[in-house]
């Protein structure tokens, strides 16, 4: 169990149960009442087996499904009853999304994709704003790729933007669901440092769900899911 | 400060241009639907315009009569009383409407009256040599029935004129007897006859009044059928024909004449003239379903293909209002942009019809316009219809589950 101070905490999750079907024959719970608390600046690992409710957990934190009980604490205010709008708010303004097949939308550039959090916040992207996402196209290492469109470009490329795109409204927290999941080793490598750099460069903490045990290794954290429980929290080690 | 609708707009133009081929096909769509709706409109307005033109170019909007004589009982009926009653209907005498004089400005003074014209008219014949036509004779004073029937805009040869001891004809008439412009004929009447000079041929537009109508002045009508100082009836023209029936009930209300509009006169022609509007906004009515449905289907599948993209926004932080409305846009944008497309067809399916369509004479059936106003009307319903049709797609997918929607 984590034993941060409370008060640091970005996130905290207490006794959180997630059942599907719920009052149907076919009910069946998915997590079984998770503790976790993730503090500013952290870099954790998700992992565990297929099926142990990695994505379900990741989904409650980023507030795209509801937890069946349980409260979830986000930046200190409790969110598990926040209406649609609620939570729509709270995502655009507080979390961004890594997603395993980039997600990105096809109509739109590069740097359009990057922007469009922008756009939908306030409804214009200001001067400032554009070159602001310039800069993380370019420190993803997409400066001569901007204008190119998604099917224009390879799947670590696209993460990349998609890396970027989550970055934009400077988010206290990142959620990547196997972010290199559909990645070659090489592009894997290099989207995971892009991470870390990010990570390192700006404070913002991430959630990484990963099957990569590589990439676990070079997390801060571990956090291992087994059957819906938590069977495993612990800091990295890394060899002296 | 933001922009209106800048998201909303750039999405749905990016997903409109994205499903390219979808999208002009519901355009075209669109376009068809209202060209159909705004040619039909051009062009039973047109029908229906020179219809009544033809039609009211030769009659009064609202006539005004005396009332029929009619057999009045010698005693009343009592209620105990049984009687057998075999009453014989009056011949109807030519009587002059009482106090007519008085009548004229009273109803000139009314707002929807644009003119008021006393009349004699009767019947009896017109001889020249040995040839002999029954006719309708009708005394005017020339100004005031210009302004009822637009006399002078009618006549084919001569001048229209009418000094004491002239006629104006009607052309058939005036082939029959074989007078020109300038000819003597002699008008009799059960009482009198009378020499006059025709000053002028007219065509009245329907060739059986052509074939029996002399215009005299009032005074000689007057002598002609002894009615000394007497006028049959008024004409009224009125500024907006629409109005006869009303106006002729009001009048009906306030006077003891026989009062009757034109489309009391007319009731065929009214009940053909409602049934072609009744038909038309029928046909406008399915083809705007149609185009609705046509929108609602394209929207429907673009909801379902954009799935992902919608779940991604979503989860981004779009608002379900936001996600709405960019499929309203989407909606809005292909009704208008239908509209304008399907308004420039219509403007070209009326000048073919007008160049190329012609009667047998030769020369373009009637004029047809699109008037602006029906043309910003069509495309504003479209654009309207566009709307509405998106709102049950896009509450859809504004509905739609993020974590779902990008799990697909």
């Amino acid at each position: 169990m984590n034993q941060a101070n409370a008060s640091s905490a970005l996130i905290e999750l207490n006794g959180v149960r997630k059942s599907y079907n719920v009052g149907l024959p076919n009910e069946a719970e998915v997590l079984h009442g998770l503790d976790l608390r993730v503090k500013r600046g952290e870099f954790i690992a998700l992992i565990g087996p297929s099926g142990s409710g990695k994505s379900t957990l990741l989904n409650i934190i980023g507030l795209l499904e509801r937890m069946t009980a349980g409260s979830y604490q986000l930046q200190g205010e409790e969110v598990s009853s926040l209406d649609d709008a609620g939570l729509t708010l709270r995502r655009r303004t507080t979390l961004g999304f890594v997603f395993q097949f980039h997600h990105l939308l096809p109509a739109f550039s590069a740097l359009e994709n990057v922007t469009l959090p922008v756009l939908m916040a306030e409804g214009r992207v200001g001067a400032q704003q554009l070159e602001q996402a310039r800069e993380l196209l370019a420190a993803v290492g997409l400066a001569q790729a901007m204008d190119k469109r998604p099917s224009e470009l390879s799947g670590g490329m696209q993460q990349r933007v998609a890396i970027a795109r989550s970055l934009v409204m400077a988010p206290p927290l990142v959620l990547a669901d196997e972010p290199t999941g559909n990645l070659d080793t090489a592009s894997s490598d290099e989207v995971f440092v892009l991470l870390r750099r990010m990570h390192a460069e700006r404070g913002i903490s991430f959630v990484v769900v990963t099957h990569d045990p590589r990439l676990a290794a070079r997390c801060d954290r571990t956090v291992e899911l087994i059957d819906g429980r938590i069977a495993r929290d612990e800091p990295v080690v890394y060899p002296a | 400060m933001s922009s209106w609708l800048g998201f909303e707009r750039r999405v749905a133009l990016r997903f409109l241009r994205e499903g390219r081929m979808q999208t002009l096909l519901i355009i075209v769509g669109v376009a068809a639907g209202v060209a159909v709706i705004a040619y039909i409109s051009a062009l039973i307005n047109g029908l229906q315009s020179n219809t009544l033109a033809k039609t009211l170019g030769a009659q009064a909007h609202i006539t005004l009569r005396s009332p029929d004589d009619v057999v009045l009982p010698a005693r009343p009926t009592l209620p105990q009383d049984t009687a057998l009653t075999e009453t014989q209907p009056r011949a109807q005498r030519l009587r002059s409407v009482v106090n007519w004089q008085a009548l004229v400005p009273l109803l000139e003074g009314h707002d929807n009256v644009a003119a008021v014209s006393p009349l004699v008219s009767g019947s009896g014949l017109a001889l020249r040599g040995e040839a002999a036509q029954a006719i309708a004779l009708m005394g005017v004073d020339l100004d005031h029935y210009d302004r009822i029937v637009g006399l002078r805009s009618k006549v084919v040869s001569g001048s229209a004129r009418l000094s004491p001891g002239e006629a104006i004809l009607g052309r058939e008439l005036a082939a029959d007897l074989g007078v020109r412009v300038g000819d003597r004929l002699t008008l009799q009447t059960g009482l009198v006859s009378d020499s006059v000079r025709v000053t002028a041929l007219v065509d009245l537009g329907v060739k059986d009044l052509n074939r029996r109508t002399v215009i005299v002045p009032l005074r000689a009508a007057q002598s002609l059928l002894g009615l000394p100082g007497g006028a049959t009836g008024l004409d009224l023209a009125l500024k907006n024909v629409w109005t006869a029936q009303a106006l002729a009930a009001d009048l009906r209300r306030q006077f003891p004449y026989k009062i009757e509009s034109w489309q009391e006169n007319n009731a065929q022609l009214v009940s053909a003239l409602n049934a072609q509007s009744v038909s038309t906004a029928i046909i406008r009515g399915v083809v705007l379903a149609v185009v609705v449905l046509g929108i609602a289907s394209v929207l429907v599948v673009s909801v379902v293909q954009k799935r992902r993209e919608i779940g991604i926004l979503r989860a981004m932080g779009t608002t379900r209002g936001q996600i709405l409305r960019v499929f309203l846009v989407q909606g809005a944008v292909v009704g208008a942009v239908g509209s304008v497309l399907g308004i420039a067809l219509a403007v070209l399916l009326i000048w073919l019809f007008t160049h190329f369509v012609r009667g047998s004479d030769g020369l373009p059936l009637f004029a047809i316009t699109l008037p602006l106003a029906t043309a910003l009307q069509v495309a504003f319903i479209a654009t309207l219809c566009g709307v509405l049709a998106a709102i049950a797609p896009a509450r859809r997918a504004a509905a739609m589950d993020p974590a779902q929607a990008i799990r697909i």
